[in-house]
């Protein structure tokens, strides 16, 4: 019965890689199923991103990601730190962090503002909830995408105050109108410097051929709003760290965090606007959460470990639950593929299929982030989807994808049943596991090929083809 | 006796992409002001395609000039939105949306598809030329195909050999057919990638189908014409056809940019509406060309900087050709910002095109009542 065992272990372990990376190579589904679960869940987490080709290098070759001018740019630059990280995870939580947090260059113009946001959450995007929050409110990129430049003494603007309130910490019903106009007074004066200037700078897009200045945080105490203030029950001169401090205690900030770590990590919720009128699809696992976060003093990262060795995670039946995005799916088909080894100008194109897949990076169609779930499915994304991982996969020119078939043959072994090679190919592509509908469609086309006996490469690579070409792929 | 046919109409919308320099494209060639703002990139004289009332065309629109006077040309002046952004991105996703305030994910023609095709049956109802889909197309449940290359169009392009792709792709469809009693995210990306199919398979047989006597230049998006020519020829109830063309982002070398592109737009455009007259089905097609905003009215050397206020065309045999709406004033007393300023506001051009031509209620789709522009004949 050992093989029964380990075979469920080694699901188990692409289940996580799925989630807590970005699917896993056969060297990583290897590597995570000799240690213990608990100790493979630490060391996702705790991996810091050393990155394979550095930075310096990536701009030598791209003088554009220097200047960082066009969105092609900066996240074409994103890219490199997602498919070549050996910290994926902390890559899973900066996206995570994006689609709630989101934030558009396409408002902004500026890519630099956006690579420094990303930093941002690569920084504290694990660590305290109430730091993380304070780093957002001072960021230079949120501040403009959410007019906090515009939030005067004596004359507010709602954005930021609503926004932090409704959709990044605590969601709707759980304060008033009243509590979002003095959430608002507290973060008046909290700016970026020479604000005039860049706010102009930022509706007029000219060309700028020495790139673009970073905008700095600036806390203008002349224009900040010093007056009592009552917010969520509690009185007092609140400045903008103190609003975070009463946001952070909240119960029903706890449970927003969490429900959001669910959504991304283990399964499809409801959609983000859904959620003040219906209760968690799964309470247990939230409680989970909320625990771990009042207990660590808000930290994000105990949250995350309590959901991922939780049992509602570890559940088969989170397994394949959520729908890819398609940034998922590139990110994943490349790792799958090899990643890249030095610069290449084909991370342009790469991050245009994902647009092309319907997620523009740094360009989320709204402040409410991306929708998710079946939301990424259309009759165009498929041929998208499909079109992308089968021609990546298929790509015999890789290094990568040549030692994927070479491996793949070893493993079946010479005269292998199609069967046991589309086994040893569903392993080999992250232990994907399928229908016996798709499997039987799989084991016939294999048994097509012109040489059962000893496949060529050019078959192996198109049963390759067809695997990424399924539903199954298409879910994490 | 030959029985014709009564075809549905039919909207091919061309995006402009990049900011078409309005000044240089429907040129005020004798107006003071207009020589004083552009000293370095003036269409002079010489250069311009005369039309009337004293405007020009670009020397790249010689082709528009012919369908012009034809009458089949109606120049809409000064379009554009309250408020003007000057961010290509947000300005196109206002165009796409009709939402100038907020941020809108739903698409004004994925809108309009779903009220003519309200359960998908039709998987091209809708057809894109390009990469992705415009937000304009978008709207949930709403099928789209979007083609690259209609020659090479499909699923699993990339597998090698006829025969084994043959295979792939039956094998696909096997694999996607919805099993009884699977989950309802499964069974929905089962039918998306069997109508994904579909829409392929339907596809391809249009260039078969298609025979013409008519050349079109060699560029892209004469490419692009020619495929909407090759659908809609194909008798596949598509209504709406989707393109783009550009970048027409001179902020540099403006003056021969801007020729080379409207020549290339220009000269298709003749292309696809010959290939339309020659089979007899001109009258069922309208072309909608529109950019996501003008330029500043001062030159900044060899080329101009993001601006606001614009012109779109409509094009077409049941248009009414002619000057719509005015020109913006050109004195730099009346700019807004360094900008013309805008005096149509498009969502009364898009309820012309989807009250009056696609014969779709607009109201809830451009979100309000807006002043019609009425370039039909009537």
């Amino acid at each position: 019965m050992t093989t029964t065992h380990a075979r469920i272990d080694e699901s188990l372990v692409a289940h996580l890689l799925r989630r807590a990376s970005f699917g896993g190579t056969t060297e990583e589904l290897s590597h995570f199923s000799e240690i213990e679960y608990e100790t493979a869940v630490d060391e996702l987490l705790n991996a810091r991103d050393t990155m394979s080709i550095p930075q310096d290098i990536i701009r030598r070759y791209h003088v554009d990601m220097s200047d960082l001018r066009t969105r092609p740019s900066s996240s074409g630059n994103w890219l490199y730190h997602m498919v070549n990280t050996d910290a994926p995870l902390v890559e899973k939580v900066n996206l995570f962090w994006h689609r709630i947090f989101a934030t558009g260059q396409t408002k902004l113009i500026q890519g630099k503002a956006m690579t420094t946001q990303l930093d941002m959450f690569r920084e504290f995007g694990l660590g305290k909830f109430d730091e993380l929050l304070l780093q957002l409110s001072k960021n230079p990129a949120m501040i403009m995408w959410l007019d906090n430049q515009d939030n005067h003494k004596g004359s507010i603007n709602e954005n930021y105050g609503r926004e932090i309130l409704e959709l990044f910490a605590m969601g709707a019903g759980n304060y008033t109108e009243e509590d979002i106009k003095e959430c608002s007074r507290a973060f008046t004066g909290w700016t970026v410097e020479n604000t005039d200037y860049m706010a102009l700078k930022m509706r007029n897009n000219t060309m700028r051929p020495y790139g673009y200045v970073n905008w700095q945080f600036k806390f203008d105490p002349e224009d900040h709003d010093d007056g009592e203030k009552i917010f969520l029950g509690e009185t007092g001169n609140f400045n903008g760290e103190d609003v975070i401090a009463i946001i952070c205690k909240q119960p029903a900030t706890a449970g927003f965090v969490a429900r959001h770590l669910y959504h991304y990590f283990v399964a499809d919720e409801l959609p983000v606007p859904q959620w003040p009128h219906f209760p968690p699809l799964n309470p247990e696992a939230i409680k989970v959460m909320t625990d771990a976060y009042f207990e660590s003093g808000y930290s994000i990262k105990a949250m995350l470990r309590a959901l991922l060795l939780s049992d509602s995670f570890k559940s088969e039946a989170a397994w394949n639950a959520r729908v890819k995005s398609p940034i998922e799916l590139v990110v994943g088909t490349l790792r799958l593929a090899g990643g890249y080894d030095g610069p290449t100008h084909d991370v342009y194109g790469h991050i245009a299929s994902s647009s092309f897949m319907g997620q523009d990076i740094y360009a989320p169609p709204s402040v409410e982030g991306w929708m998710g779930g079946a939301d990424w499915i259309s009759t165009g994304s498929m041929v998208q989807r499909v079109n992308f991982a089968s021609d990546i996969i298929g790509d015999l020119d890789r290094e990568g994808i040549v030692e994927l078939v070479e491996s793949i043959r070893a493993d079946a072994g010479e005269g292998a049943s199609p069967e046991s090679l589309v086994q040893a190919s569903l392993k080999h592509l992250g232990n994907i596991q399928v229908s016996d509908q798709v499997n039987e469609g799989l084991a016939e086309f294999a048994s097509n090929f012109e040489n059962t006996v000893r496949p060529s490469n050019e078959n192996i690579a198109s049963l390759l083809q067809l695997i990424v070409a399924t539903r199954e792929f298409q879910f994490v | 006796m030959t029985i014709i046919k009564k075809r549905e109409k039919v909207i091919v919308v061309i995006q402009l992409s990049g900011g078409n320099d309005y000044l240089n494209c429907i040129v005020p060639y004798d107006n003071g002001f207009y020589k004083d703002a552009r000293p370095n990139i003036r269409i002079t004289d010489e250069q311009v395609i005369p039309l009337d009332n004293g405007y020009g065309l670009n020397p790249g629109m010689g082709p528009i000039k012919d369908l012009y006077e034809q009458g089949k040309v109606a120049i809409i002046h000064g379009i554009g939105y309250p408020v003007p952004n000057r961010s290509h991105f947000r300005s196109m996703d206002i165009w796409h949306t009709a939402e100038p305030t907020t941020v809108g994910s739903k698409g004004w023609l994925g809108q309009a598809i779903k009220e003519l095709d309200p359960e998908g049956e039709n998987v091209v109802t809708a057809v894109n030329f390009g990469n992705g889909l415009p937000r304009a197309l978008a709207a949930p449940g709403v099928p789209v195909a979007s083609v690259g290359d209609l020659e090479n169009y499909g699923l699993l392009t990339g597998v090698s050999g006829t025969n084994q792709r043959e295979q792939a792709l039956s094998t696909f469809s096997r694999m996607y057919t919805p099993l009884l009693g699977s989950d309802t995210v499964m069974d929905y990306l089962g039918k998306t990638g069997l109508d994904a199919m579909r829409g392929a398979d339907i596809l391809k047989e249009a260039p078969q189908k298609y025979r013409s006597n008519v050349e079109y230049p060699d560029n892209p998006f004469a490419k692009s014409m020619k495929g909407v020519a090759q659908v809609h020829m194909a008798e596949l109830g598509t209504r709406i056809f989707y393109t783009q063309y550009g970048s027409f982002d001179s902020h540099t070398n403006e003056v021969a940019l801007q020729s080379a592109l409207w020549g290339d737009v220009s000269t298709s455009l003749a292309a696809f509406f010959q290939d339309l007259h020659e089979h007899g089905i001109g009258d069922e097609v309208t072309v909608l060309m529109f950019s996501e905003f003008g330029r500043r009215v001062l030159d900044n050397g060899t080329g101009t900087d993001h601006g606001s206020g614009g012109v779109a065309f409509v094009v077409g045999n049941q248009v009414k050709g002619g000057h719509y709406a005015e020109y913006p004033s050109i004195d730099p007393v009346d700019w807004i910002e360094g900008d013309l300023k805008f005096n149509n506001d498009f969502r009364g051009l898009y309820t012309d095109i989807l009250e009056d031509w696609l014969e779709v209620d607009a109201k809830p789709i451009v979100n309000g009542t807006f002043e019609k522009i009425k370039p039909f004949v009537a």
